[in-house]
């Protein structure tokens, strides 16, 4: 009421007071506005805590039943409710492991084509068609694995890798067996597709902060365009690449729906990459939804848990390596 | 003269093998958007979108799974799209040097890549087991949470190419912060900001894992949003799997619908952002 009278008092002034009325609404909204937007941050954070919380809380049950066992343990029975992460575990690295060694190598290939080799007019589309390649859903490829590439393997190439080694000690072993067409090769191979583009964009990025002057440098002495590459541009860009690396390795370990096609989903550690596995993504994908009662739902939540702590550590690492040589660059 | 051939010789080796990796990589992507036209567009008819997917052995259509993928990803974008912004816009605006925003920037990125299976595990905790069955609201709320880290980083990566002296400008004017950002900040980023939203949407209308144990899946039609609901991947996961000729025929429809989409949504945020400032 005192105010309303302090208003009606300043009588002339009253444009002044409906300013003063503004400028108070204005302080008002802005302030509103930006514990809004704080808050929004904020939930960010709250949602990987809420993550983890429930995986945690999710996975207690199983954790109480096995203990450091459930890593150790190879079995998989939902019958009489014995569970072990080893097979799953096994099998996601041994995946990762193959991906990496295909896509790497080419992804940097590529990467150093775009930057030192690529006429600049190509540079834009090939690099276009190859972020598009990373943004094709999972589940295509995952499609395209199990009626393609699976049969293709099963028909053409597996038979001919096995007769190859049959002689050799141990390789003999690694590529035994009847060729399925799925299994953990074809996953890896997949994988591998799937995380080609991821490396390679990001390699390209990185390759392109190596200023210009050292190449030049490096070239006005002498060096081939290889020895530049080998000398200059991978040293400079270390630390980056390695980034890139880790995040595509993070993508392939936690990649569900193009393994789940094509691995077959067994539980069990054959010495043979040609035979069916599993992976902790593809094991919860195919029998979630299928558990029954609470240690078989807990220990499929404990696997993703597992992968969850996996993936957080390689991914962390990843972008601390990428923030650092942004730090550099902004030097 | 011996040595320089030799390593002539050796570059020209190297060369060549970044040549074929490219070969390769684009070789890849042909075969299987080649596969992918071929096999889809074999079986494409108007009764793909105006039939319910079929049970065993019989022909049917995708209608039930296209308008669930379209009902699932409209909610997720509409509940992620303003938290992310929300977030993006303190981590370029208000707390542009504030440790909140190193830690949630952080945060944020690994958050982006995290396998989305972890998402549909967390969901399924929280809000399936709460309610006691699967549903819709599910599904868009796991596809709400991977669209938000999509959001706030290109929304910050947006903004902070807006350049200062436009908000200095407007601060000059004795607008407040709230203002400079709603009438400047936003109108200056605009492309780029829905740039984000569509490399959102293109990021999720493929996504299966997250949906596989929240919205389930539907063989029939609905839009009962506290039911299960049919969508395009987790009926191309079950149709592909299955031994029946015509399922699979429908999961390559199905599979040739979302790439088209994603490539479109893709296409379409670059064009939007080409031209712009810093791109």
């Amino acid at each position: 009421m005192a105010n309303h009278l302090a208003i009606d008092n300043a009588g002339p002034g009253s444009a002044e007071a409906r300013l003063a009325n503004a400028l108070l609404g204005f302080k008002v909204r802005d302030k509103a506005f930006h514990v809004l937007t704080l808050a929004a941050a904020w939930t960010v954070l709250i949602l990987l805590g809420g993550v983890v919380a429930s995986l945690v809380a999710g996975s207690i049950p199983a954790i109480k039943a096995f203990g450091l066992n459930f890593l150790t343990t190879e079995a998989w029975n939902p019958v009489t409710e014995k569970f072990g992460a080893m097979a799953p575990v096994y099998g996601t690295i041994v995946t990762s492991i193959i991906a990496m060694a295909i896509a790497v190598p080419s992804a940097l290939g590529i990467a150093i084509f775009l930057t030192e080799l690529c006429p600049y007019a190509l540079r834009r589309p090939v690099g276009i068609a190859i972020e598009l390649l990373a943004g094709i859903p999972s589940i295509i490829y995952g499609i395209w694995g199990l009626f393609v590439l699976a049969p293709f393997l099963q028909e053409h190439v597996e038979p001919g890798v096995i007769s190859l080694f049959a002689n050799v000690p141990v390789l003999s072993d690694l590529f035994a067996g009847p060729p399925y067409g799925i299994g953990v090769l074809t996953a890896g191979v997949i994988l591998a597709i799937m995380v080609l583009p991821i490396v390679a964009s990001i390699s390209r990025d990185v390759f392109e902060t190596v200023p210009a002057v050292l190449k030049e440098s490096a070239y006005a002495v002498g060096c081939t365009t290889w020895e530049v590459v080998r000398s200059v541009v991978i040293p400079y860009t270390r630390v980056g690449i390695i980034g890139g690396v880790m995040l595509g390795l993070g993508r392939a370990l936690g990649e569900t729906m193009a393994v789940t096609f094509v691995i077959g989903n067994a539980h069990k550690i054959s010495p043979s990459l040609l035979s069916p596995g599993t992976t902790i993504s593809a094991t919860i994908a195919n029998e979630f939804t299928e558990a029954v009662g609470d240690i078989y739902t807990s220990a499929l939540i404990t696997l993703g848990l597992i992968l969850f702590v996996i993936t957080f550590i390689i991914l962390a690492i990843s972008r601390y390596l990428l923030l650092r040589l942004h730090q550099r660059e902004g030097l | 003269m011996a040595i320089y051939d030799t390593r002539r010789r050796r570059s020209k080796f190297y060369i060549g093998l970044c040549f074929a990796s490219v070969a390769i990589g684009l070789g890849w992507l042909a075969i299987i958007l080649g596969t992918l036209l071929f096999e889809g567009f074999r079986n494409i008819s108007p009764a793909v979108f105006t039939q319910m997917t079929p049970p065993p052995g019989s022909e049917g259509g995708l209608k039930n799974a296209i308008i669930g993928s379209l009902i699932m990803t409209v909610l997720g974008v509409a509940i992620g799209t303003p938290l992310g912004m929300l977030a993006g816009t303190y981590m370029a605006e208000y707390g542009r040097h504030s440790k909140l925003t190193i830690v949630v920037r952080f945060i944020n990125d690994i958050l982006l890549s995290a396998p989305s299976i972890i998402v549909g595990l967390f969901i399924y905790e929280v809000m399936v087991v709460k309610m006691g069955h699967f549903s819709a609201l599910a599904g868009a709320m796991a596809l709400a949470v991977i669209v938000v880290p999509v959001v706030v980083r290109t929304t910050e990566d947006m903004l902070l190419l807006v350049p200062d002296p436009l908000r200095e400008a407007a601060s000059a004017l004795g607008l407040p912060r709230a203002i400079v950002i709603g009438k400047v900040a936003y109108r200056a980023a605009r492309a780029g900001l829905i740039t984000g939203v569509l490399l959102a949407i293109a990021r999720i209308s493929g996504e299966t894992a997250p949906l596989l144990f929240t919205a389930l899946n539907n063989q029939f039609f609905s839009t009962n949003l506290n039911a299960p609901m049919s969508s395009l991947p987790a009926v191309i996961f079950q149709f592909a799997l299955s031994p029946y000729k015509e399922w699979q025929q429908l999961a390559w429809t199905g599979a040739l619908l979302i790439t088209l989409a994603v490539l479109v949504l893709s296409v379409t945020a670059r064009v939007l952002q080409m031209g712009k400032p810093g791109k």
